[in-house]
């Protein structure tokens, strides 16, 4: 099980107030992703949940059962660090062992244990190896290994992948989502990248100087972004966010079109642009463009279009997949 | 790093740090080699194939008991880095991983007071060595070398133990560990490398350190910084027994630095090398 609520929690460094009031609920068996800019508050967030900080106000319940107090060790969660803080004098086996170690099990139960979790990380021809002789992914499994032989109620993960290249992000991407289908275990991820968050997330908590902006599947926050924040970091390349005339002829302050949802045509639309830069990715081609009264646009268009730098085009968004928002900053 | 560095490169540097190495080596090849000579051939002038005569170190015993020096030398010098180690590991400890608002002043208070000539106290010191019945006695070295050398000891463990990621002892308290399951298991293995390489350094700091251990001793504990001073003065000048006699007061230290070579580099550059 892995029900975690948070009741009004807040968390306040000295004078400096980090995240003012949060309520928050999540379900046994999810994967939810904090994402958000860096300095939000994430970690803080994370942190109060495992129970390295303390908090400043309000109530974290697992399972039903009040844990604002207890000790990390009691909330029966894993947490994977951003810089995988292994033991470094402990072989990779040692490693994997040490939570069993610390619970007392049986060596015999210890070894099958690890034994177990190696396989299912491919580590078993790295078991006798310190830390310091594996690459990053590598490390990256034994943090995860050392997780996972505890079968905790919920997984914390710290921004695990920041430290490997474009690659192997992708590559571990995948692999802790099939871990999540296999243990079916609850699973909180931190990331500042909305890419990730986008393809692993049952839920996306999206963060913003210690509030929670919005809550949602990576669908919904996508489709129906229910602020300006929102709208600008989900999605990649990101919206389109337009003021002025083009936003108050359909009645909004700002008016968001997604790069994707901007129809191309070499004669004829509603905004003439002049293109600036035209990235050529094969499946799909981005354009920078400008258009007079409406600003820099970024548009998507299939990967056969051939433009070119100073090239004029006309544009026409989607009537049906406009984003409008009032002067407040929120989704009208 | 995929840089080629040219071979020529490559055998310029070579050749200059041998030269260097030799230069600053050489006062004590050469002290070596003259404790190999007799004494006449040692005032003949500069040679460096000694007759292998082993004249001086047979009179340097005779006239004096090297292995009491030897002793009080060990005592001493592995007793004040014992003494500074239980003093300083919880305070380095402390400042590493509970700094405060005053942490860095504090440690550039103690830095500071390695700034202070020595011979500024010298008569104080004196002084109160004599009336608490301290001079000329191991316990009185002991403590002073500790607390000569303690402002070091402080500083390289709070580097040392600065380096040990605070995350780390994070993920031990997450895995269940007791603050005793803690210390055992992955505070001390982590901190001992560290502890280890000050430990050597300061012994031989302590082995070394003669302004104090000269003044503050006669004979019942002196060292061998005394037993050498002792053979420079009193009959004239007799290079060949004064080299033996350095000789054998450095051998020991020399032999425990070359086995703990690695250790020592990394004390020495305060852990930037790993
Ligand atoms: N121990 C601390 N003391 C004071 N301020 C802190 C502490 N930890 C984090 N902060 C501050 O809290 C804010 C949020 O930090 P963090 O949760 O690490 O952000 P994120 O993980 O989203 O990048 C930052 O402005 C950071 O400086
Ligand atoms: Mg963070």
């Amino acid at each position: 099980m892995g029900n975690i609520t948070l009741k009004q929690v807040s968390k306040s460094f000295g004078a400096t107030v980090i995240i003012p009031k949060i309520d928050l609920v999540i379900e046994d068996g999810e994967f939810v992703v904090f994402v958000g800019p860096s300095g939000c508050g994430k970690s803080t967030l994370l942190r109060l949940i495992a129970g390295l900080e303390d908090t400043s106000g309000g109530t974290i319940n697992i399972d039903g059962r009040d844990v604002t107090g207890e000790a990390p060790a009691k909330r029966k969660l894993a947490m994977v660090f951003q810089s995988y803080a292994l033991y470094p004098h402990m072989t990779v086996a040692k490693n994997i062992a040490f939570p069993l170690k610390m619970a007392g099990e049986s060596q015999a139960s210890i070894d099958k244990k690890v034994q177990d979790a190696a396989r299912v990380l491919n580590l078993t021809n790295y078991l006798e190896r310190r830390p310091g002789q594996l690459s990053g992914g590598q490390r990256q499994r034994v943090a995860i290994g050392r997780a996972i032989v505890r079968q905790p109620s919920a997984f914390l993960f710290d921004e695990p992948l920041s430290n490997l290249d474009a690659a192997l992000r992708g590559t571990m991407r995948l692999e802790i989502s099939e871990l999540h289908h296999q243990l079916k275990t609850t699973m909180i991820y931190v990331t500042h990248d909305q890419v990730e968050a986008m393809t692993m997330a049952d839920k996306i908590v999206v963060l913003n100087a210690g509030n929670i902006e919005q809550v949602g599947s990576p669908m919904e926050l996508y489709k129906t972004p229910k602020n300006l924040f929102v709208a600008g970091f989900i999605g990649s390349p990101k919206m389109n966010l337009i003021t002025g005339a083009p936003a108050a002829k359909v009645g909004a302050t700002t008016v968001g079109v997604r790069p994707e949802h901007l129809a191309i045509s070499k004669t004829s639309g509603d905004w003439k642009a002049t293109v600036g830069v035209a990235e050529h990715l094969g499946s799909d081609t981005f354009l920078h463009v400008h258009s007079d009264g409406v600003g820099p646009l970024t548009v998507r268009g299939d990967g056969e279009i051939s433009v070119k730098h100073g090239d004029t085009i006309f544009l026409t968004p989607d009537p049906s997949k406009l984003h409008r928002f009032g002067a407040d900053g929120r989704a009208i | 790093m995929a840089r080629a560095v040219s071979t020529q490169t490559k055998v310029g540097w070579t050749i200059a740090a041998w030269v260097i190495a030799l230069l600053i080596f050489f006062p004590i090849l050469y002290t070596i080699i003259t404790s190999f000579k007799s004494e006449t051939e040692a005032i003949a002038g500069f040679k460096l194939i000694p007759s292998g005569t082993l004249e001086s170190y047979a009179e340097v015993q005779s006239q004096s008991n090297y292995f009491k020096f030897f002793m009080n030398s060990v005592v001493i010098s592995v007793g004040s880095t014992i003494l500074a180690l239980l003093i300083a590991i919880p305070a380095a400890w402390s400042m590493a991983f509970s700094p405060t608002k005053r942490t860095k002043d504090i440690l550039m208070w103690m830095l500071s007071t390695k700034m202070m000539p020595a011979v500024a106290v010298l008569v104080p010191m004196y002084l109160i060595f004599r009336d608490w019945g301290l001079l000329d006695s191991r316990i009185g070295l002991t403590v002073m070398l500790m607390l000569i050398n303690l402002p070091i000891v402080v500083w390289m463990l709070y580097t040392y133990f600065r380096e040990i990621p605070g995350e780390i002892l994070e993920a031990s308290r997450m895995d269940g560990a007791t603050l005793w399951g803690e210390i055992v298991y992955v505070l001390t293995p982590m901190a001992i490398p560290g502890i280890a390489s000050t430990m050597l350094l300061n012994i031989i700091l302590a082995w070394n350190e003669a302004f104090w251990t000269i003044r503050l001793s006669t004979t019942n504990a002196a060292p061998l910084t005394a037993f050498i001073a002792s053979f420079s003065s009193p009959q004239g000048l007799f290079w060949a027994k004064l080299s033996a006699a350095s000789t054998l007061a450095i051998a020991p230290i020399l032999i425990m630095g070359w086995f703990s070579q690695k250790q020592l580099v990394r004390g020495l550059t305060f852990g930037a090398v790993k």
